[in-house]
């Protein structure tokens, strides 16, 4: 079993490596790119047995810095 | 006195941190990060610049989790001293010990340079050698040292005087243009930039002399 975890600056932290692929895409010519939010996808080769809440708790703990990170769980 | 700094794989800054220690009058052990204590009657705990693990998934964000740092949550909750510098400072903020969170550099760069530093607040046993507002050269070396908190979070730690140094001309794109930062109990101080790095007049300058100086001076027996 697979588990996808997202993990996405929070809204309202500054992300300034979004912000430089927004001016590259501009800068290239695509036009109409507002902003761009740069996060990272974790995957999880499971035991059958670990559960979502399992996921959630290694995310609280380790995957996410709840500080200034979301995340989501994907359980495949 | 005695100092434990502690080492990741990834440490680079652990020696320095050491000879820095050893100058103000500390006898140091250098403490490994899979072992589950700390030396005992360790006055105070190092942890130094570098790139433990690698930076790996964030920085300081596996430090954090490894055996020695629970030891040094457990000292820092008995009332022990804790210095962190840089990769430090990161993992101080990983492990909550410390509020906020250090981001990319505002200007997505690698930064290693002399910054000027403001001493923010004398009243701690880090930083009563120095004069308020004192203006000193410690030089920083870091790609995530842009300090993020929450406006609660700022508004306490003004609030309570726990900003210990502020960058004079922000580098990095820090809140408040904040360096270095104390726990509530003020024992443990937080900051980006290497005092250690300004430690001996061949390496550069010596206004970092007066932080080990300061915590000898707090630190000696009675």
């Amino acid at each position: 079993m697979k588990a996808r975890v997202q993990v996405m600056l929070k809204t309202g932290v500054l992300d300034p490596q979004g912000e430089a692929v927004r001016h590259a895409l501009g800068a290239m010519g695509f036009d109409g790119v507002n902003g761009v939010r740069q996060g990272k996808v974790i995957e999880l080769d499971l035991d059958e047995n670990v559960t979502e809440a399992d996921v959630t708790r290694m995310c609280e703990q380790l995957l996410a810095n709840t500080v200034i990170e979301s995340y989501s769980v994907d359980m495949g | 006195m005695r100092a434990g700094v502690l080492v990741f794989p990834g440490s680079n800054c652990d020696r320095d941190l050491a000879v820095a220690f050893r100058a103000a009058g500390f006898d140091v052990s250098m403490v490994w990060h899979k072992d589950s204590a700390l030396p005992d009657n360790l006055d105070i705990v190092g942890i130094p610049g570098g790139f433990s693990y690698g930076d790996y998934l964030r920085c300081g964000a596996i430090a954090a989790k490894s055996p020695i740092c629970r030891a040094v949550a457990d000292h820092a909750g008995r009332g022990g001293y804790v210095l962190g510098i840089c990769n430090g400072f990161q993992v101080l903020t990983e492990t909550g010990l410390l509020p906020g969170a250090l981001l990319r550099n505002a200007g997505l760069k690698y930064i290693c340079r002399t910054e000027q530093l403001r001493v923010a607040t004398t009243a701690s046993a880090f930083t009563e050698t120095y004069g308020a507002g004192d203006l000193i050269d410690i030089p920083i070396a870091h790609h995530d040292g842009n300090y993020f908190a929450d406006d609660d979070t700022l508004a306490r730690l003004h609030g309570e005087d726990r900003v210990a140094f502020t960058y004079a001309d922000n580098p990095n794109g820090s809140v408040d243009d904040i360096a270095g930062i104390l726990s509530q109990n003020r024992r443990v101080l937080g900051m980006m930039p290497h005092p250690e790095r300004a430690a001996d007049p061949v390496s550069g300058g010596t206004d970092g002399t007066a932080l080990f100086r300061a915590l000898a001076g707090a630190l000696a027996p009675a």
